[in-house]
This record gives structure tokens, C-alpha cells and sequence, in this order.
């Protein structure tokens, strides 16, 4: 069986997702992510479908989605999570260079739990990415159905 | 005195006034030519008597027979209006009379000169008795005009009542007729009226004939469709316009939406691998090598910075105005502690009591930050630095100014200053984008205020910005 990975990061660039996997890594938080490369990706994580059908049960305690993305971008994902009754609860936090107010609206708007934006100093976005990983992956007690912490 | 009523009356007035004043003197006229011809008539008449009457005296005069000169002018009778007469002698002693009885003072003592003349309603006079040439005496004759000017009277009784009747007419006449004058007028005054007051371009004057108020009323509609069409166009083109301008504000917006996201995206990286590439080859690279890290990472950095503040001006700049009464007062303390921070204790002070302004907090705060912001930093070499804060009131606005003891600029580039990117300092000496300024005067005018500065080189600068009393229709 494949080890649990409670936390979904949907990030379409690779750059960014090389940069952000080296800031969770210095948080030792790196084992514990499943990257999806766009919004369709994470919501066939999500659903147990397409390239992740039959992968894992059980929800990951928090889901890191960059706002623009190809396909599906993602408010879009926010907005299919927060419409369907399974995955509504799921806390999301959006990553993403945007401080746009309509961005920030939007998302608030369809649920989502935090914002952060990244910012183009490198240690501030691993210390961003650090308080982000230890609060919904620790100190966060995710909604019931999650799946448990690993070892 | 006619000025102030309406043209109705006005028209009736004159028209009244000019026929009654004509009536008047030509009733005048022919009344006085009346009494005139009368008189003469009368004097003519009398004296036509007179002289019948003398001439049948004469004998009776001659022969000195009282009794006959007496019946003689007993038939004067036949003329009631003859009150007295009397015959004269030579020697001037009054010899017959009529009528026989009255009383002796009724007459002249003495004939007096020839002739007649009007006196208290009679008519009266003496006139000679000739025969071949010789005077024999003098008869006087008193007529009574009073009959005759009860007639005269009954006569002007007559003339005013026709008068009456004309002016009545006149005034009958003139009020159907004025309409002719008045109707077109306040046809055109009521239009006038109702396009001033409802600003309704489309309502025209009715025409009401082909004179020069029909020429009027034509030059008027025509005036009024010009504006129509004016307005019809300026309308278009304003729809127009703002279309335009919609479309490039959109623009705008994805523009900065884009260079908000995918501009900064890069420099992330940048920084992101310098700092990565630091953690793991450090070692194996010498001192030059980890400067340029560092440079590269503090370029990166401040390009951020850059567009960071770009952002927030071209936010500055589209974002609506969200107006609210804002107490300057707190508002100033406030945004002075939070820049504080380790100038605590190092800049002195004074900031008087400034007005509660009608305007958008936030962008408020952002002027007030910038202002402050630049008082601190450019004063940062003196020691004590001074910053002083108040507000005019210049005729309708509030005048805030900002003022420290700092380095200052130089008075030459005062145009440059609110420029974007613009800087009067390199930014090894005082730090920063040089978009604080332009902000603070994108922010300012769209209050509807001026931003202004004073300054001499090493002599402190003064920065002020006015904001209307009474805020203008929000531009947007």
C-alpha cells in the first residue's frame, strides 16, 4: 500500500513546485504531499479517479492549491469541492501570487480557508510554507473521514 | 412703471391710455370751439338786436317820449333770455327801461364804453343810437347765459357718455386684439420656461402667424432642435467615450492582474534557486562568488518591491472611491506610530489639530504614510529631526502640509518629484521605488485636491496636499 499523503498541493509550475517541495522539505513536511500538476489532477485525486484511481482512501487533512493553473483553475477546484457534499469540509488554502483584490474576494466567497501569498523572498515563502504545513497538518484537527497521521 | 407687469396688461394699458388721451383732447377741443363759436353767436345776436332796437328809438328819442321808448323795448319780451335793457339820453341819464318796473339799480348809473362783455353768466353792454350820423343815445341790454351754458353742460354730459362708450369699446377691442401680440409671446415664454426648468430640449413653441413673432418662434424651435442635437451627440460621444474608457480600464486590469501574477512568478525563482544554490554550493564557491548570490537575491528582491508598488498605485488608481468622514487627527497619530518604530524618541514632534475630512480611509492613510514616511527618512541624518504636521483652511478646502527639517531637494526638479519612478537621491543614500509620491498625488486629485512641495537643498522640505470642504461628485 502506498504511504498516506495527507497533504494535496496542486501546482501546474515547475519551478515553483521545485521550490515549494525544497520549502516543505526543510520542514520535513515533504514525505507527507501528493502534487497534482493541474486542477483536473486534484480533483481526480480527490475522487479517486483518472491517474489516482483506486490510490488511497480517506481525504488529505488540507489541500494547497496555486490559484492559476491550466484546465481547471484553482477557484474552479474550490468552487467543485465546496459543492459536493464529500469534500466540502476539506480545508483548502490557496497559494499563490495573487494579491488581487477580486482574487481574494473570489475565494473567500466560495469557502476557502486561508491565503497566502507567495512571496518573491525565498526564506519568507519557506517560513509561509512552514506555518502553513504545521498549523493544518498538526495543530489542525481536519474534519472527520481524514485520514489519519502516518507513524 | 410698466416694466414688471405682465404683457397683457402692459398692451391693454397702452392701448387704453393712447385712445382715452385722444378721446379726451378731441372732445377737448371741439367742446372749447363750441363755447366759442356760441359766444360769438350770442354777442352777434345781440347786437343785431341792439341795433333793431335803436333804430326803431330813434324817434322816441328824438321827441323825448319816454313812453314810447318804453313800449319799444317792451317787445323784447319775445326774447326771455334779455333780463334788462334801458335807453340812454345824450346828457347820460337813463331814459326807458325794461322791464318797466324793476328797480333803477338793476341798470348802469351812466352809460359806459361801447361794447359787450361776459360777466358772472350774463352778457352785457351798451351800444349807440345813430341817426345820419348823429348820436342820439346809448342803449344797454343784459342778456342771461345761463340757459346757454346749461345746454353747453348738457352737450358735454353727451360728449363724456360717448367717450364712456368709446373707451369701452377700446377696451373690448383691444382685449381680443392684444391676443394677436400677446398669444405668440407667451407661447414662447411658457416653452422657454418649461425647457429651462425641465431641461427638456424637445418641447417646441407653437407658431401661431408669419410676422416677426412667427419669425421668432421659428429662430427659437430652430435654436432649441440645434441643442437638441448637440446634446443627442455629446450624449453618443460621452457613451462613446466611456465605452473607450471602460475597454482600456479592463485592459488595465488584466494587465496588472498579469503582471501582478506572472511577473513576480520569475523572481520567485530567482530568489527561490539563489537561496537553494547558497545552501548547497556555498562551500564551493569563494567570497566574489556568494556577492553575486547576494546581489542577485537583493535585485530579485527589489524588483518585487517594484512591482509591488506598482500594484498598489495602479490600485490607487482604479479602485472606486469608498467616501467616509475620517478624523485626519487620529488618523495622522496612528500612521506616525506604526512608522515609529526604532525612530521612537529620535524625531520631535508637532502635530496641531487637523480637521475631520469627507474621503477614502484607506487611500488617506496611504498619502498620510508616504507623507510621514518621506518626512522620516529624509530627516533620518539630523539629530533632533523635526517634523511638523497642521492644516489651513484656504477659502473651501483643508491645506495639510508635512513639514521637516531633512536634506531637502532641490527646488528645479520640484516637476520630477511626483513622478512615477521618479527620485531626487540615489538609492545608496534614501532607499526606496519613487512611486510613494505619485501615489500620494494620484490619491490626492482624485479627492479632488492639488499636491504641492517647497523645499531648499539641505534646508527641510514642505509637502502639501488640499482636499476640497465639500468633496465634488466622486469621479469614479
Amino acid at each position: 500500500m502506498a504511504p498516506l499523503k495527507r497533504i494535496l498541493l496542486a501546482e501546474d509550475n515547475e519551478r515553483d513546485l521545485e521550490l515549494t517541495m525544497a520549502a516543505l522539505e526543510e520542514n520535513n513536511l515533504a514525505n507527507e504531499v501528493v502534487v497534482a500538476r493541474d486542477g483536473a489532477e486534484a480533483l481526480d485525486y480527490l475522487y479517486n479517479r483518472g491517474k489516482f484511481a483506486g490510490h488511497a482512501n480517506g481525504f488529505p487533512v488540507v489541500v494547497l492549491l496555486d490559484l492559476k493553473m491550466p484546465k481547471i483553475d484553482g477557484l474552479e477546484v474550490l468552487k467543485t469541492m465546496r459543492s459536493d457534499s464529500y469534500l466540502r469540509h476539506i480545508p483548502v488554502v490557496m497559494i499563490t501570487s495573487s494579491r488581487e483584490e477580486q482574487d481574494l474576494i473570489r475565494s473567500y466567497e466560495l469557502g476557502v480557508n486561508a491565503y497566502v501569498v507567495k512571496p518573491v523572498d525565498f526564506q519568507k515563502f519557506v517560513e509561509s510554507v512552514k506555518q502553513v504545513g504545521f498549523f493544518w497538518a498538526i495543530v489542525n484537527e481536519p474534519p472527520p473521514g481524514t485520514m489519519k497521521r502516518s507513524g | 412703471m410698466l416694466q414688471n407687469i405682465p404683457i397683457q396688461r402692459k398692451l391693454m394699458t397702452v392701448n387704453l391710455l393712447t385712445s382715452g388721451a385722444v378721446l379726451l383732447l378731441t372732445c377737448l377741443a371741439f367742446f372749447g370751439y363750441e363755447v366759442l363759436t356760441f359766444r360769438q353767436a350770442t354777442v352777434q345776436r345781440l347786437s343785431t338786436l341792439g341795433k333793431i332796437i335803436s333804430a326803431n328809438s330813434t324817434a322816441a328819442l328824438a321827441f323825448d317820449d319816454s313812453d314810447v321808448a318804453n313800449e319799444i323795448l317792451a317787445a323784447l319780451k319775445a326774447e326771455p333770455r334779455i333780463v334788462a335793457a334801458g335807453l340812454y339820453g345824450t346828457t347820460g341819464k337813463l331814459f326807458a327801461q325794461y322791464p318797466v318796473n324793476s328797480p333803477a339799480s338793476t341798470f348802469p348809473s351812466a352809460p359806459e364804453q361801447d361794447g359787450y362783455h361776459f360777466e358772472r353768466g350774463h352778457l352785457a353792454g351798451f351800444q349807440p343810437v345813430m341817426q345820419s350820423g348823429r348820436r342820439l343815445g346809448t342803449l344797454y341790454m343784459e342778456y342771461d347765459m345761463g340757459a346757454m351754458y346749461e345746454q353747453l353742460w348738457r352737450r358735454g354730459e353727451i360728449a363724456a357718455l360717448v367717450m364712456g362708450v368709446s373707451l369701452l369699446t377700446a377696451y373690448l377691442l383691444s382685449r381680443t386684439l392684444q391676443k394677436q401680440i400677446s398669444m405668440p409671446i407667451l407661447a414662447l415664454a411658457e416653452t422657454a420656461h418649461a425647457v429651462s426648468k425641465q431641461r427638456d430640449f424637445s418641447v417646441r413653441a407653437v407658431k401661431f402667424g408669419e410676422d416677426e413673432l412667427g419669425l421668432l418662434t421659428d429662430a427659437f424651435n430652430q435654436m432649441l432642435a440645434e441643442i437638441q442635437k448637440l446634446n443627442a451627440t455629446l450624449e453618443e460621444r460621452v457613451r462613446e467615450r466611456t465605452g473607450q474608457l471602460e475597454i482600456a480600464n479592463k485592459e488595465l486590469e488584466a494587465f496588472s492582474y498579469s503582471v501582478s501574477h506572472d511577473l513576480r512568478a520569475p523572481l520567485r525563482h530567482v530568489d527561490g534557486f539563489v537561496d537553494l544554490l547558497r545552501k548547497q554550493s556555498a562551500e564551493k564557491l569563494d567570497d566574489r562568488g556568494r556577492r553575486y548570490l547576494d546581489i542577485i537575491a537583493a535585485s530579485a528582491r527589489q524588483m518585487g518591491t517594484l512591482i509591488d508598488d506598482l500594484l498598489v498605485f495602479s490600485r490607487m488608481s482604479r479602485g472606486d472611491l469608498r467616501r467616509s468622514k475620517v478624523a485626519s487627527e487620529s488618523l495622522v497619530h496612528e500612521v506616525r506610530d506604526a512608522l515609529q518604530g526604532e525612530a521612537r524618541g529620535r524625531v520631535v514632534w508637532k502635530i496641531d489639530s487637523l480637521p475631520q475630512v469627507e474621503a477614502d480611509a484607506a487611500m488617506l492613510r496611504q498619502v498620510w504614510a508616504n507623507l510621514i514616511g518621506n518626512a522620516m527618512k529624509y530627516s533620518r541624518t539630523r539629530d533632533p529631526a523635526k517634523i511638523e504636521i497642521g492644516c489651513d483652511t484656504v477659502n473651501d478646502e483643508f491645506v495639510f502640509f508635512v513639514r521637516d527639517n531633512g536634506v531637502g531637494f532641490d527646488m528645479q526638479y520640484v516637476d520630477k518629484l511626483f513622478g512615477v519612478f521618479q527620485r531626487l537621491h540615489r538609492a545608496d543614500e534614501f532607499e526606496g521605488t519613487g512611486i510613494g509620491l505619485a501615489n500620494v498625488r494620484r490619491i490626492v486629485s482624485r479627492h479632488g485636491g492639488r499636491t504641492w512641495a517647497e523645499s531648499k537643498v539641505d534646508g527641510g522640505a514642505t509637502f502639501f496636499f488640499s482636499l476640497p470642504k465639500t468633496p465634488a461628485e466622486t469621479k469614479g
